[in-house]
């Protein structure tokens, strides 16, 4: 077992220590080299872990380890570990955090030196959120990762940049601190100043707690979480930061990131708090609605491609909170099969539409065309990746979306008609987007851009970290039972001892 | 008087309880006899004789740490040595080392005498050792009072700035306000416990802290001590600058030479806040009093800080009036130590942590201002990470630690603040301070934005150079000092180790 222990910590301290290490004035040519181990360490070590993952964990954590950082009297210590609903996550941000760190590396961007070194921390603090036991590292690795994310699109920003860096800021500055009061409601009301989760999940079930602190503390959870995760109305920061991101930081945002509300919602809200989730479930569902259909719409009216994948990727999130609204195992397994899914999915889109952009030298879609004749590999992965975020069978997208829609038929069918209405949605401006860059004939003033540059096929600097994540994305669609099946069997036995979830089974 | 008792009062003035102090009167006036002794061109080794004398105090302070003083109480009860009261020393002379430091850095782009500065510096930091350690109050009104006139001096020490000038002129009329206020409270007070007909038997007129709280506990609802009370808090509140006192913090941080405001707004607001959680308990059987008046304070304070900051371009004044945010979040901490004796640990580290941040910003202040002291404005941190990446670094660990980011030690001390008013059931300030700390981040990325974001420059008329940005080249002793405290601020983000266990536990 020791050896396990250290491997969580060393996927969070690889990434960290080279971004040190480019920091203290590293030489250019060794912090590449040196990069490349610190995003394929924590990738290596979340597949090594997957693999030797138990089918039927239950409600126990595996690999744990704890440290004790000087916080013991507080009830704060670094408790890493693993349980059936971080795993598919941790998997998820080693395999993203690789391709996206594979795509940085041969990006050539300004400073590059930086820009790893920043993405280094983001992955560190990623591979960290998912590993923590303990709640308040769990917030601790978020915030570490946060903060190069402003970084990188204050410096490396496309289009309005500076507004987009502060807005990010406020808005997600917020979400946290809300979030922050609800953990610590949790942390007190729950009689055991602790932030351990595991101890603090046995105390909920011994002794529940309170009805009314359930409702304040799932309330700030709820939308200090949803501001995070981008909950509609408060999702204006989503799109405008990703449309300013680069790429690297937008994929591991947007793909993984942004996972860290949902996840705490499941995770720590939901068992902690079930009493608390019914008050709000109502409320979330229209919020979520309007997260399918508003967004739906408005991301139906976009004509940039980094704006229809940005919306996009903030209408998902829609079905996800449906997910956590429907208070059952079905719904909150669906949930995060999607996130790893939609983690996947949109980490790819970000990547081809970067790849598009450098061919086409614009992301407006009205002022394209035609562009799978001269690259048909890049036009094959846009295509699939637009499929699998449709949730087409095949790719992992679909048995979320399925799990959540069986959970949310039993909800309310007439939630679930929104809801599936909502694939329409997605398929429309999916679907037209896919259209209007690849096929047809080219626009006038393409047809100049494509005169002056010849567009090449996609490098395989771009192909593999592609390619990484779209098998990923058809391994989870074609065998789902590798994550469902250690998920099924936590979440089966860490919500029914609440006794509040109606208990349901998610779909080998 | 007789002989004896004249003796016996003698014996109890350990003198070696006071090595600190003593000492550094000592190497104070040492550096004044330097300046006559030295011939002129050897001058320039006194600032490093003043800040290299202060290290080996400071390491004599750490390692004679646990003294067999503490706990006694010292010359007739108008001392009384604590725990405490060691993290305090360590606390000032760690300052002071800093603001000479910073001193050095800045008096060079000066034509004004040097020595005197590190002299009077060096004199208030004893002075806030006494401070926080007095036990009567007489000794805390002395004390104060030298403190108070060390800053008059250091603060219009830019004598031939205007603003600085300005600054002195009110810092003092201000001053002298506050120290009349705080005088009439102790006269208050002195008046009702003096009064032998409700004062118990045989402890009439004595005004050390511990015969005082007796007397207020044994009449919990005289009028007079009521309003001696909050005089004496409003004294205190002046030296914090929180609302409604905070009137004088902008212009004064403005005018005063930067390593000077560092001192204001670390030194003098520590000191400040290591009385008040003395006095607090002095005054703890009048809670009904004391905490509303807090209370509405740290409301005030903090809402008055962050909106006032928003709207700064000069960066003294949103460092200022960002300092008075900061004393309403230590407020709650104060206020909540009545019900969790904890967080009285939560407020000394919050210092801590305070101090390592603001010196790291101030430092990077003293290298970024021009000739020109007072006007230091945001638009000329442009470009800093470009030109002086060390520097832009320090900026950004230094603000986010202030802003309370994780990982840096700023969050580390608000959320041990925040954990502890939850604890008592301040809900209300809880919400105030979140909402604070949002209103916050705004000034503070604007500032980190300033200086990291690429940003457009008005192009220079044709024919002229573009002129350059007021900075410095960093030497290596404010290197060291700026590097040591970036670093102090993530290390003690990670791992806060026996610290947090020693203030919590005590």
């Amino acid at each position: 077992m020791t050896m396990h222990v250290d491997l969580l910590l060393v996927s969070i301290a690889t990434p960290l220590a080279v971004a040190l290490a480019i920091f203290a004035g590293l030489p250019k040519r060794y912090s590449v080299k040196l990069a490349y181990l610190g995003f394929g360490v924590p990738a290596a070590i979340a597949l090594w872990l997957w693999s030797r993952f138990p089918t039927n964990p239950g409600d126990t954590y595996v690999f744990l380890s704890a440290y004790d950082l000087g916080l013991e009297l507080l009830g704060i210590r670094l408790k890493l570990g693993l349980n059936g609903i971080s795993l598919p996550l941790f998997v998820m941000a080693g395999v993203v955090g690789l391709a996206a760190g594979l795509y940085a590396i041969q990006s050539g961007a300004e400073r590059l030196k930086i820009y790893l070194a920043l993405l280094l921390v983001m992955q560190s603090g990623l591979m960290g959120v998912f590993a923590s036991v303990d709640i308040f590292f769990f917030y601790f690795f978020h915030e570490l990762a946060l903060i190069p994310t402003f970084i990188m699109v204050g410096i490396w920003g496309g289009r309005d940049r500076s507004y987009a860096a502060m807005k990010l800021t406020i808005y997600l500055t917020v979400g946290a601190m809300l979030s922050l009061i609800g953990l610590i409601i949790v942390y007190y009301q729950s009689g055991l100043e602790s932030f351990d989760l595991i101890n603090l999940r046995q105390e909920a079930v011994a002794n529940p707690i309170s009805a009314t602190a359930q409702k304040y503390g799932f309330g700030l959870l709820l939308f200090g979480f949803g501001i995070l995760v981008s909950l509609w109305p408060f999702h204006t920061w989503a799109p405008l930061g990703y449309g300013a991101a680069p790429s690297s930081a937008a994929m591991l945002h947007a793909g993984v990131l942004k996972k860290f509300g949902l996840y705490g919602l499941i995770q720590i809200a939901l068992p902690m708090l079930p009493v608390g989730a019914s008050h709000w479930s109502g409320v979330l569902t229209v919020l979520a609605l309007g997260n399918i259909l508003v967004i739906g719409v408005i991301t139906m009216a976009q004509r940039d491609l980094k704006q229809v994948i940005g919306y996009g990727s903030v209408m998902h999130m829609g079905y996800a909170f449906l997910g956590v609204a429907s208070l059952s195992v079905i719904g909150a397994g669906g949930v995060v099969l999607m996130m790893v899914a939609h983690g996947l999915s949109v980490a790819l889109l970000f990547l081809l539409s970067t790849c598009v952009h450098h061919r086409t030298h614009t992301f407006d879609l009205t002022e394209m065309g035609g562009l799978a004749q001269k690259t048909p590999v890049l036009a094959a992965f846009f295509v699939a990746a637009t499929m699998a975020s449709i949730g087409l069978p095949g790719f992992a997208n679909f048995w979320g979306e399925l799990a959540i829609f069986v959970a949310v038929w039993k909800f309310s069918p007439w939630v679930a008609a929104g809801a599936v209405a909502g694939v329409v949605i997605s398929a429309i401006y999916g679907l037209r987007a896919a259209a209007s860059v690849f096929f047809g004939s080219p626009t006038e003033t393409f047809s100049r851009v494509l005169a002056q540059t010849a567009p090449v096929d996609l490098r395989w600097g771009e192909k593999i970290p592609a390619l990484i994540l779209l098998v990923a994305l058809l391994f989870v669609g074609f065998w789902p039972r590798s994550l469902s099946a250690p998920l099924n069997s936590a979440l089966q036995a860490i919500y029914p001892a609440l006794k509040v979830l109606p208990l349901e089974i998610v779909r080998k | 008087m007789n002989l004896e008792l004249l003796q016996s009062a003698a014996a109890d003035n350990r003198w070696g309880a006071l090595f600190p102090e003593l000492l550094l009167g000592c190497l104070a006036l040492l550096l004044l006899v330097l300046e006559i002794v030295l011939p002129k061109k050897h001058h320039s080794a006194i600032p490093s004789v003043a800040i290299l004398g202060q290290i080996a105090l400071l390491i004599a302070l750490i390692v004679h740490f646990r003294t067999g003083f503490i706990g006694m109480t010292t010359f007739n009860g108008l001392l009384r040595h604590s725990v405490e009261g060691q993290f305090m020393r360590v606390f000032f002379l760690l300052t002071s080392i800093l603001v000479s430091i910073l001193g050095v850095v800045s008096l060079s782009r000066q034509r004004m005498p040097r020595i005197e500065f590190f002299h009077i510096v060096i004199v208030v930091s004893a002075a806030m050792m006494l401070l926080v350690q007095s036990h009567h109050f007489v000794l805390f009104f002395v004390a104060l009072e030298t403190v108070t006139i060390g800053f008059y001096i250091l603060v219009s020490y830019y004598r031939t700035n205007p603003l600085s000038l300005e600054a002195g002129l009110k810092y003092l009329i201000m001053g002298a306000l506050s120290s009349s206020i705080l005088l009439f409270g102790i006269v208050l007070l002195y008046g009702v416990v003096g009064n032998p007909a409700l004062a118990p038997a045989g402890a009439a007129g004595s005004m050390d802290f511990s015969s005082v709280r007796q007397f207020l506990a044994l009449h919990p609802d005289n009028f007079l001590a009521k309003v001696g009370i909050v005089l004496v808090l409003s004294g205190v509140a002046f030296k914090i600058g929180t609302v409604p006192f905070q009137i004088w913090v902008p212009d004064v941080y403005q005018g005063a030479p930067t390593p000077v405001t560092a001192f204001l707004a670390v030194g003098s607001k520590a000191a400040g806040f290591a009385v008040l959680i003395v006095l607090a308990g002095v005054f703890a059987p009048y809670q009904k009093l004391v905490i509303p008046v807090l209370a509405s304070m740290a409301v005030a304070t903090i809402l008055f800080g962050n909106l006032a900051a928003l709207t700064q371009f000069n960066v003294k004044r949103l460092i200022g009036l960002s300092g008075v945010s900061h004393a309403g979040y230590l407020l709650i901490g104060v206020i909540a130590a009545y019900t969790d004796p904890a967080a009285i640990g939560a407020v000394y580290f919050y210092l801590f942590a305070y101090l390592l941040a603001s010196f790291a910003v101030f430092g990077v202040m003293t290298h970024v201002s021009g000739s020109n002291d007072a006007e230091q404005e945001l638009e000329h941190y442009a470009d800093l990470a470009k030109t002086h990446p060390f520097l832009a670094f320090v900026l950004a660990v230094g603000l986010g630690s202030l802003a309370g980011i994780p990982p840096l030690a700023g969050f580390i001390g608000k959320l041990m603040i925040f954990l502890t008013a939850f604890h008592a059931g301040l809900y209300v300030l809880l919400g105030v301070a979140i909402l604070g700390v949002i209103v916050s981040i705004y000034y503070y990325f604007g500032w980190i934005k300033a200086a990291f974001f690429a940003s457009w420059r008005l192009p220079a008329p044709a024919g002229e150079a573009q002129a350059d940005l007021p900075r410095v080249a960093v030497g290596w002793p404010a290197k060291l000092a700026l590097g040591s405290l970036a670093l102090g601020s993530i290390v003690l983000g990670f791992y806060q180790g026996p610290l947090v266990e020693w203030l919590v536990l005590r």
